[in-house]
């Protein structure tokens, strides 16, 4: 058997017919190593929840294959359905069945109890604890995060895919949430997890972008980032949208992005940023700004990412 | 009868207009919501001068829904009084509505719908004049540079040209103010970035922006920041005070710093 | 095995805790047996009539005074000519006009058939028929009164005997009808519903993507409702029983095997229903416009198969409804054995092995 948890090879998966058909998944391939952390980074509709049901066995694939844990998933889905949690990106627990019982419920579903699981999902149903009879409707969202993955934990699964699973969660319990995947890491567990927010994805120890059903990068964090081709500017001066606005007219200027109160800067030419920091302070002195701040950085995921989406269309671009 | 609501209506908006005058769009004091026993937004004061992006943020449960339902006029307060647009929080709650915008993530537009007939209903919903709307609709598609997809389902849209239309559709009828309630919850760092523009753009026009967010970059665009914990305003101040305040270099570790101190952890 | 009890278990919290609808599921029966049993009656009570008497002879203020002496028929008006008959119905307040023919008397002495006419306001013409009905009805009895001293009768009016019912009581009709009614929508639109709710809230990711079995998830589903439906049974039954005085003349026991059977039919086709509906509203479309509709209108709860156009009728023969309402008005009402409802029986058995069948084959493994 090989080292890897997760084989994906070429899966392509499409909806709808003729016309209005849409190529959600389009000749995936990568693989995840046993204990690995593994991130899917895309925008909304990239075709990550479809790659998420193709590796779960909740779909069959148009073409290509997956193998978890040395089984297919079209074949063996019984095996797998057994060996994986897995948790949605929509909510999909009982709103009208308190914590606890929906934790007894899937425990018996996978054959086990909540006593004898409990050291696996100790971690996290610690926080849950004090709300073991409230119904899980009830609860807000950072717990019924916690819950589902309790929920997706309770048979001490060798492989767990998570789909979004901090989007609407507050930044503290996102951060909790994180913390709590980095102890399942110490338990031997795979995770695929899928993320749109970029500080996130940097505790992933390998990222792939996704895209267009496509998978346009996949590489540990650091790599990604030292292969960044433009030098950035971080700027910042009293009036943020002007400054935006007079940044992307710079000569030197490929594109530019707010960050929080700084402003992010591509530059053309490679390298030279120092030459370049000069003239710019120059530049937006001569446009009246006050307060500039001018320093060279390290291209961040975000950084990366940003640019990738614009490279490839964007958003914005197809209607 | 009908003469007599039109001039009751007309003087109940000139005195708005007075409100108005001293430079802030939303006033309130000792707001508290009470449910049962269980106090939700307990005793909160603040201003929101005309014109600056307020950002609203807090824990899953620190109060700030039920905050943004009583400024909107869905919630009665349970003591406390203020203005909203000029009306009265307590007294007025449907002038409120007619004089504010709302959007939020969860729903925005009917995807069923063609671009036009989304801008047509809400208008008619925010009772925009008839013979106004078609002129309204052009001028909306235009200044998105969107007349081309006018017969477009909203649905078959991408993400980033829907929020475009909901923001833009929010506030056709030129309230004094819009709300946006996690308007970027989800989406791509790259969308979000072209929302935040278009309000800043929005800002430029003289539109006031109460914002919400789970993302603390976010924040750092806000003019005012207000941080809510436990149904309680727990800071109140411009980004750079805040970071200043807490000797950090982010809003993320202000935030985390003064949501250690909540007790409630849900509600 | 424990699997299965927890699905169980959990279809139970469900139903509970949703209170409006459990209040809805358990006050239904009560309310519809009411209702069929005193607003929607077929029975006829103090019908206005009008009398054009041509004749008036003692014979015919006889037959009159027997017609008018039960409770069904009032005297409203004396008609004088016949061109009011029409101004009469009109007013919509008369459903029949009795005519006793000038010769009345005369013919009856003659020991000949006497005809009266009965002109009815046919505008319900299923009332028309049963006030018709009652009119020939006492008026026969009444020719047999007469007939006492006379040893070779002539008197020829068809007689028309109610079997079974002498009394005409639409209780008796109704009561297997509402059973019918009642359990078909509780066991077929609360199945279905429950079912693609979990669909729809996606709920059925996260069970599809353990190793539950299809068959344990379709069968447990069922099973809170089948008691919930018996205790509907009893209810129904306790009610026609001692509000209605409706008898069960046949065995007990019969009858509660033949509703249980329905049961689980019905809750087969929810199931079925289930598995092709793609939302809650399209199984709930299903279930009433596709189901209760027919069944209220074809199962012979209202009307008479045997009335109804050969293709209605032939769309009664797939209503499981129908089945059931024979049985039941069999063993009830006729006190007949299970020599004569076997078919019926086998036939609902039948089909809820097909609809089971179909579900458990069409249930998706995965997500479309």
């Amino acid at each position: 058997m090989s080292d890897y948890s997760v084989s994906a090879r070429n899966l392509s998966k499409k909806f709808g017919h003729g016309h209005h058909a849409v190529q959600a998944v389009d000749g995936v391939s990568f693989d995840v190593k046993k204990g690995e952390l593994f991130g899917l980074i895309g925008p909304d509709g990239a075709g990550k929840t479809t790659l998420f049901r193709l590796l779960t066995s909740l779909m069959v694939p148009d073409s290509g294959t997956a193998v978890v844990e040395g089984f297919d998933t079209v074949k063996d889905y019984r095996q797998i359905r057994r060996i994986i949690g897995y948790m949605p990106g929509r909510f999909s627990l009982y709103q009208d069945l308190s914590v606890e019982e929906n934790l007894k419920f899937f425990a018996t579903l996978f054959g086990s109890t909540v006593a004898k699981s409990y050291d696996a999902i100790k971690p996290i149903y610690r926080y849950l604890e004090p709300f073991k009879k409230r119904m899980a409707g009830r609860l807000s969202g950072g717990m019924k995060q916690k819950l589902a993955l309790c929920c997706a934990l309770v048979h001490a699964p060798k492989v767990l895919f998570l789909d979004e699973p901090t989007t609407g969660v507050d930044p503290v319990s996102r951060k909790e949430f994180w913390e709590m995947l980095g102890t399942l890491q110490d338990q031997g567990i795979s995770i695929v997890a899928s993320t749109p927010y970029m500080n996130e994805a940097v505790r992933c120890h390998r990222i792939a972008f996704v895209q267009d059903g496509k998978i346009s990068e996949c590489d540990t964090p650091e790599n990604i980032r030292r292969k960044f081709p433009h030098a950035i500017l971080a700027v910042r001066s009293r009036d943020a949208f002007s400054l935006l606005q007079d940044l992307r007219k710079f000569p030197e200027a490929h594109s530019c992005y707010s960050f929080g109160n700084y402003q992010h800067l591509y530059l053309h030419s490679e390298g030279g940023a120092d030459g370049s920091a000069a003239r710019l302070q120059e530049y937006l002195e001569g446009k009246g700004h006050q307060d500039i701040r001018i320093e060279p950085i390290e291209a961040s995921i975000e950084d990366c990412f940003m640019l990738r989406m614009n490279k490839e269309g964007g958003d914005y671009g197809d209607v | 009868m009908a003469m007599f609501r039109r001039k009751a209506l007309l003087l109940r908006e000139r005195a708005a207009l007075e409100v108005l005058r001293k430079g802030y769009v939303i006033e309130v004091e000792n707001l508290t919501k009470r449910f049962g026993d269980f106090t939700a937004v307990d005793h909160i004061s603040f201003r929101v001068k005309k014109g600056e992006i307020f950002g609203f943020i807090g824990a899953n449960g620190a109060g700030k829904t039920t905050a943004i339902r009583m400024l909107c006029g869905l919630h009665r307060p349970t003591s406390g009084h203020g203005q909203v647009a000029g009306f009265d929080i307590n007294t007025q709650q449907e002038d409120i509505k007619r004089h504010i915008g709302y959007m939020s993530q969860k729903f925005a537009l009917f995807n069923d719908l063609k671009v036009w007939e989304n801008i047509r209903l809400f208008a008619g919903i925010y009772g925009v004049e008839e013979k106004k709307i078609a002129p309204k609709t052009d001028e909306i598609l235009e200044r998105l540079g969107f007349t081309d997809q006018k017969n477009t389902l909203v649905g078959q849209l991408s993400l980033g040209w829907k929020q475009k239309l909901a923001f833009s559709v929010a506030i056709l009828h030129d309230p004094e103010i819009v709300f946006l309630d996690e308007p970027t919850g989800g989406v791509d760092p790259l969308t979000r970035r072209k929302f935040w523009e278009l309000i800043y753009e929005a800002v430029n026009r003289g539109i006031t922006v109460f914002v919400t967010t789970h993302y603390m970059d976010e924040a750092e665009y806000c003019n005012r920041v207000c941080m809510m914990v436990d149904g309680k305003i727990e800071q109140l101040d411009s980004p750079e005070n805040l970071r200043r305040k807490f000797g950090v270099e982010t809003m993320e570790e202000v935030f985390t710093q003064v949501a250690k101190k909540a007790q409630r952890t849900d509600d | 095995m424990r699997q299965f009890f927890a699905f169980v278990e959990k279809e139970f919290y469900h139903i509970f805790r949703d209170k409006a609808t459990m209040l809805i599921i358990l006050l239904m029966p009560v309310v519809q047996v009411l209702i069929f049993g005193f607003a929607i009656t077929t029975d006829i009570r103090n019908t206005s009539i009008a009398v054009y008497d041509q004749d008036r002879s003692e014979e015919s203020r006889g037959l009159l005074s027997h017609i008018t002496s039960g409770p069904y028929f009032r005297v409203e008006q004396e008609v004088q000519e016949p061109e009011e008959f029409d101004e009469i119905f009109k007013k919509g307040k008369i459903k029949v006009i009795l005519v006793f023919p000038p010769d009345f008397s005369e013919t009856l002495a003659e020991n000949r058939s006497a005809q009266i006419q009965l002109i009815t306001d046919a505008c319900n013409p299923n009332e028309a028929n049963i006030i018709n009905s009652y009119i020939q009805n006492i008026a026969a009895r009444y020719a047999l009164s007469l007939d006492k001293g006379w040893v070779e009768s002539v008197y020829v009016e068809p007689v028309t005997r109610m079997m079974y019912n002498p009394q005409l009581k639409s209780a008796y009709t109704f009561v297997p009808g509402v059973i019918g009614l009642v359990l078909m929508l509780i066991c077929t639109l609360m199945t279905s519903v429950s079912m693609v709710r979990e669909r729809e809230l996606g709920t059925m990711e996260s069970l599809l993507v353990a190793p539950s079995k299809p068959f344990h998830l379709i069968f447990a589903k069922t099973v809170p409702y089948f008691v919930i439906s018996v205790f509907n049974l009893a209810v129904i039954i306790l009610l026609s029983l001692f509000a209605f005085d409706v008898p069960i003349r046949g065995n007990f026991g019969l009858l509660a095997g033949a509703s249980l059977t329905y049961i689980f039919t019905s809750l087969c086709l929810g199931i079925f229903i289930s598995t092709i509906s793609k939302t809650q509203q399209i199984a709930m479309i299903i279930s009433l416009i596709g189901l209760m509709l027919p069944t209220v209108l074809l199962s012979g709860l209202m009307f008479p198969i045997s009335s109804m156009p050969p293709v209605l009728q032939g769309i009664s023969y797939i209503l499981p409804a129908r089945w059931f309402i024979d049985m039941a008005r069999a063993i009830m009402i006729k006190g007949l054995g299970f020599g004569s409802i076997w078919m019926q029986w086998t036939i609902l058995g039948g089909m809820a092995v097909v609809f089971l069948g179909a579900s458990v084959r069409g249930f998706k493994i995965r997500l479309n």
